[in-house]
């Protein structure tokens, strides 16, 4: 079983971008929400071997989450947190996954996340997006935040950017389409890889949108 | 630094990169009204520090100030 495992590991650290990978092995991402967006960003994290995850949510998988969010129907009443471990470990068993089926708010948010090198915003409301923007950027020095704004709709994938909004803020998404035009798997997957890839680059060292 | 208490004049000031001028003083929270914001939905850096939301209302802004409000729109 050991030597699977070690041939396993050594098989998928091969397709790793050299470089790239020993640096994301060594990094600490939180992403605080696991819908739409969070559920997404964690696999692709996962993918690319974060070391480790930090995730947060309050949530029950839903049949109506299935049209965007990255679960199966064999998970639904499942919390989010677990649910999203659980296929973490199936994607990369080599990375440490460390999740709060909690509310985030202004009291936990510094606690949960102080330690993280990047957190990806990916919450639902914009109150709590805010929330979490002015929380983390006032209390935790270190962390830089990569947050969602605007991927609903069939609008062109083409208007959804990453921009740098503050020193340590980056906020991808149209900035406008909102939750009630409904939200569809392609765009806010979009987003998701903006985040995601956003991420990676400032773990990277990479500052520049 | 700030003497936006003596000076009831106009300040200038940036916001989100445009330069505009307002009557002083003037607090975040009357800068978010006159610029229609909702301040659930948003963050504030005055010149590269967040401005915690309990500190809108008396928050004053002084001129020559940077301000960055970035606002926030529903779904993920």
């Amino acid at each position: 079983m050991q030597e699977y495992e070690e041939m396993l590991q050594q098989k998928m650290a091969a397709r790793h971008s050299p470089g790239v990978h020993e640096r994301m092995k060594r990094s600490i991402v939180g992403i605080a929400g696991l819908g739409g967006l969070g559920s997404n960003i964690a696999a692709m994290l996962a993918r690319m071997g974060v070391g480790h995850l930090v995730l947060a949510d309050f949530d029950v998988v839903e049949p109506g989450n299935l049209n965007r969010q990255n679960y199966f129907v064999s998970q639904l009443g499942k919390y989010k947190t677990e649910a999203t471990a659980e296929q973490l470990l199936q994607i990369n068993p080599f990375i440490t996954v460390e999740f709060h089926t909690v509310r985030v708010d202004e009291q936990n948010a510094a606690s949960l996340f102080g330690g993280c090198d990047v957190v990806c915003e990916a919450f639902d409301n914009p109150e709590s997006k805010a929330m979490l923007v002015s929380t983390l950027l006032g209390e935790c020095a270190g962390v830089k935040l990569v947050c969602g704004s605007g991927m609903a709709g069939i609008g062109s994938s083409n208007e959804i950017l990453t921009r740098r909004r503050m020193s340590r803020l980056y906020v991808c998404g149209d900035g406008l389409s909102e939750a009630a035009t409904g939200i569809m798997a392609p765009r806010v997957i979009i987003c998701a890889g903006h985040q995601a890839n956003m991420a990676v680059r400032l773990l990277m060292g990479v500052e520049e949108a | 630094m700030d003497n936006n208490y003596f000076n009831e004049g106009d300040v200038e000031m940036q916001v989100n990169g445009e330069q505009i001028r307002v009557e002083a003083p003037l607090t975040v929270m009357a800068l978010l009204e006159q610029q229609n914001y909702q301040p659930n939905r948003i963050a504030v850096e005055v010149n590269e520090v967040i401005v915690p939301k309990a500190q809108y209302e008396t928050f004053m802004l002084s001129d020559c100030d940077r301000v960055e409000i970035v606002c926030f729109v529903g779904g993920g």
